[in-house]
């Protein structure tokens, strides 16, 4: 009989390949840095890591029920709108700006829910929809961009902790101790991964299937409104900016990918797709150190991707009953 | 006082009756064996025993008190657990997590993995399958090992009741001696088990109590012992026969060589060294239980399934089907009437017209361009030779009925004039007249030189229809009949593959041994 360890490591196979290859890639970066790595270059850089981290975990609750969430750019990018209102003033006030801001991030994430479960609409067209709305919203908020925020809360979240590690890095630390852990280790969490990996057969087991799905869909509402404060926090405005909201949306998904979680649901973790939205923005980092034009950054990014995506569907190949390619 | 008690229980789904007024006594210690052929309504009363489907009327008594199950969940509460023929397990999780799915043991608001784990370990253990590791994914586990699983997660939840469907079906000989050891240990601690098995010797092996049901009603309860594998068959076959078969023309002679002739056709541990010939003219039934392999022969034919070993001719050339392209080339010439026409025959909501001329489509277009007229013509034709109802072939193919859906399947393949034609259960869930004109087509297919296969669960078809059937059994044909061979106990009886020798000297002086 295998050990333990076995078993752990398949469990978690994907996360550790995305946390390999994140490593390969930001040892050649840093090696060949010419500047060297100082602590004010790896704080810009993990700040924008940590932005598209937080936006793929928020991608990553709903992935693992097996749906798809095409408005987390959006609730982002009205969080950003809110935060540049009511994230600003005395500590008091400010936090219960930051508050509102998370509170407000949940409800589009429960009104996803409530359709999904009882609208019974797909996932992908009820978060195009929905998602519209969050941005008109935002829209309505920040006609043209503006505003502003407690800058002292704002320095402290993207600046660094004594001893130089950046500030952004340990949010997110907390992000994952306090909300996907808690989450991956509950009932409702293991009943979302059931619901994402065979919804037959968690309706069978008695597992509560509406409730994973709520849950799963708020919390990517909150991690969503997380990213929609810090992007605050590094711009120091609102702007209700359509290409960030699409851009975000769709590099989610790509980390997600990349970071090992399986877009059938069901398997995968939110670690993963931290390492994931690390990797997509190495690669930008990579071409920049080798002096290749900015421009070529897109195509490599999606060279790197459908290299990832065909790894995934490597196990197609396998595949003894051509109807089960289609299932 | 009984344990549970279901007493009138009926279902009906659409227009058909699944389950009507069945009875049933459960006691606390006993194994009780449920028997039925294939559609018999078993499948039925197990699912509303386990909360899965509401019953229409009847109740159902626990501990003399009436219960009724809105869901699983709810059959699970009062101590009611079921193994099911198609696995409830979530194939990404690890088997612990699938063992305490629903009851995890938990502290502080979340799951507590160590008392998981010793939970998985003990129920494991109790399941006799102490050598599934419970930290290995579900989706790694043999179809074997993941059913032991599946009977561990039941016991995990201490039931009263454990119904097992089919439960062993999948299991590997080492482990269904484990699980006899497991169930005869759980009846002597008082549970009550149901258990549903189309294998008569675990039937004998286990059981106390028999129950038999035929067209969704319960015809028989006896104890186990007191009849014999033939009067069980007996009590099983014994329905009115209320459809009506063409007659049978004249068969073609067994000398004309065979239009398709397989030989040794392999394929994982599904499907064992099948040969068989078709001749033209020639209606051959496939007979069995349900899921012998029967639906994997056909795909096989048809070239979906990969990695098939074995040689195939049509007319006596060696050909290599890789797929329904090559299978419909003109030849070959095969036709496949899939079991589920709605995701694999049918486009729904395309255009009657589209779905009928979808395989035909390179012999009604030119330069890669449709003719519109040459289809409508076509198209027309067939649904005035099928007799298909519809308001017009514009309109979607979901609009029709049932039977007329199938109609069109049939049609789809009859467009391009195949000489060999499979079908995968045709009339499953279609009414008597259009099974009737269905059977009449057969026929005439058949005179006008088809060669046909034909799998059926219903045996009246087999027996009204086919020339010869093949009865399948784990994977293999273990028995040909011919003609008057054809009987529905020579059928019940070589399915459940008891005595096949017995049977071969003729039913009535098997009976009588």
């Amino acid at each position: 009989m295998n050990g333990d360890g076995t078993y752990w490591l398949r469990e978690h196979k994907g996360t550790l390949l995305a946390f390999a290859a994140f490593l390969v890639m930001f040892t050649i970066y840093a090696t060949n840095h010419s500047a060297g790595l100082d602590a004010n270059v790896a704080t810009t850089a993990a700040n924008k890591g940590a932005l598209l981290a937080i936006i793929a975990m928020a991608q990553t609750f709903v992935v693992l029920t097996s749906g798809i969430d095409l408005s987390v750019g959006a609730v982002m990018v009205l969080a950003n709108c809110l935060a540049s209102w009511i994230v600003v003033g005395s500590p008091l006030m400010t936090a219960l700006g930051v508050i509102g801001v998370l509170l407000v991030g949940c409800l589009c994430g429960a009104i996803n829910a409530l359709i999904v479960i009882f609208g019974r609409l797909q996932p992908i067209v009820t978060t195009i929809a929905t998602g519209a709305v969050f941005y008109g919203a935002a829209l309505a908020l920040r006609p043209v961009p503006g505003g502003d925020v407690n800058t002292a809360l704002a320095d402290a979240l993207t600046g660094q902790l004594p001893g130089g590690v950046p500030a952004s890095l340990s949010l997110l630390l907390a992000v994952v101790v306090v909300v996907w852990l808690p989450f991956r280790r509950s009932v409702i969490g293991r009943a979302a991964y059931a619901v994402g990996s065979s919804e037959v057969a968690a309706y069978m087991s008695g597992v509560p299937i509406r409730r994973a799905k709520f849950v799963a869909y708020t919390l990517s509402g909150l991690l969503a409104s997380m990213a929609g404060l810090f992007v605050t926090f590094i711009t120091y405005t609102g702007e209700a900016s359509a290409a960030n909201a699409s851009t975000y949306t769709l590099y989610s998904i790509a980390a997600v990918v990349l970071g090992g979680v399986s877009l059938f649901g069901g398997s995968g973790s939110a670690v993963g797709a931290i390492f994931g939205a690390f990797m997509f923005r190495t690669i930008g980092d990579l071409l920049f150190v080798f002096n290749v034009e900015p421009l070529w950054q897109p195509l490599f990014q999606g060279l790197v991707l459908s290299v990832a995506v065909c790894l995934g569907a490597a196990r197609l190949l396998r595949v003894r009953n051509r109807l089960d390619l289609y299932g | 006082m009984s344990l549970f008690v279901m007493q009138g229980v009926s279902k009906r789904y659409g227009g058909v009756r699944a389950l009507q007024h069945a009875d049933l006594v459960i006691e606390a210690g006993r194994i009780h064996a449920v028997l039925g052929e294939n559609g018999a309504g078993k499948s039925t009363l197990i699912k509303i025993m386990a909360g899965v489907v509401a019953p229409d009327e009847g109740r159902m008594l626990l501990d003399g008190e009436p219960v009724s199950f809105a869901s699983p969940a709810a059959a699970n509460a009062v101590g009611i657990a079921c193994i099911f023929q198609e696995l409830s397990l979530i194939p990404d999780l690890s088997v612990a997590d699938n063992i305490a799915i629903s009851n995890a043991p938990c502290r502080f608001g979340l799951i507590d993995r160590r008392a998981q784990r010793r939970m998985a370990e003990d129920a494991l253990a109790r399941a006799g399958a102490d050598n599934v590791h419970p930290l290995a994914l579900v989706k790694d586990l043999s179809l074997s090992r993941r059913q032991m699983v599946e009977i561990a997660k039941a016991l995990a939840r201490k039931p009263r009741i454990l119904i097992l469907d089919e439960a062993t079906s999948a299991l590997t000989a080492a482990d269904v001696t484990k699980i006899y050891g497991v169930l005869k240990r759980l009846r002597t601690e008082g549970l009550a088990l149901v258990y549903i098995s189309h294998r008569m010797h675990e039937i004998t092996e286990l059981a106390d109590e028999c129950t038999v049901f035929r067209n969704g009603r319960s015809v028989a309860t006896y104890a186990a012992g007191t009849q014999t594998d033939n009067e069980v068959v007996e009590l099983m076959i014994g329905r009115e026969y209320n459809a009506v078969f063409p007659a049978r023309t004249t068969r073609a002679a067994t000398n004309v060589s065979p239009v398709l002739d397989v030989r040794k056709l392999c394929w994982g541990d599904r499907l064992t060294d099948i040969s068989l010939q078709l001749r033209a003219g020639e209606v051959v039934g496939l007979g069995g239980l349900d899921g012998q392999g029967q639906r994997e022969l056909l795909l096989g034919l048809f070239g979906v399934l990969h990695g098939t070993t074995g040689g195939v001719r049509v007319d006596g050339k060696p050909v290599t089907i890789t797929g329904p392209d090559v299978a419909k080339r003109r030849d070959i010439g095969m036709a496949l009437i899939p079991e589920d026409r709605k995701t694999e025959g049918l486009m729904l909501p395309m255009s009657v017209r589209d779905n009928l001329s979808f395989a035909a489509l390179p012999a009604l277009s030119r330069w890669g361009i449709v003719d519109a007229a040459a289809e409508r013509g076509a198209v027309e034709r067939m649904v005035r030779l099928l007799a298909i109802r519809t308001d017009g072939i514009e309109l979607p193919a979901g609009s029709l009925s049932g039977g007329n859906q199938q109609k069109l399947v049939i049609g789809k393949w009859l467009m391009m004039a195949p000489r060999i034609l499979l079908l995968n259960d045709p009339t499953r869930g279609i009414d008597v007249g259009t099974k009737q004109e269905m059977y009449k087509l057969l026929r005439e297919l058949a005179d006008a030189d088809a060669a046909i296969l034909f799998y059926s669960t219903d045996y009246d078809e087999l027996i009204g229809c086919c020339d010869r059937v093949l009865v399948m059994y784990d994977g293999a044909i273990k028995r040909e009949l011919i003609g008057d061979e054809i009987t529905e106990r020579a059928l019940i009886g070589s399915a459940l593959n008891i005595g096949a020798e017995a049977w071969k000297r003729g039913p009535l002086e098997a009976g009588l041994t």
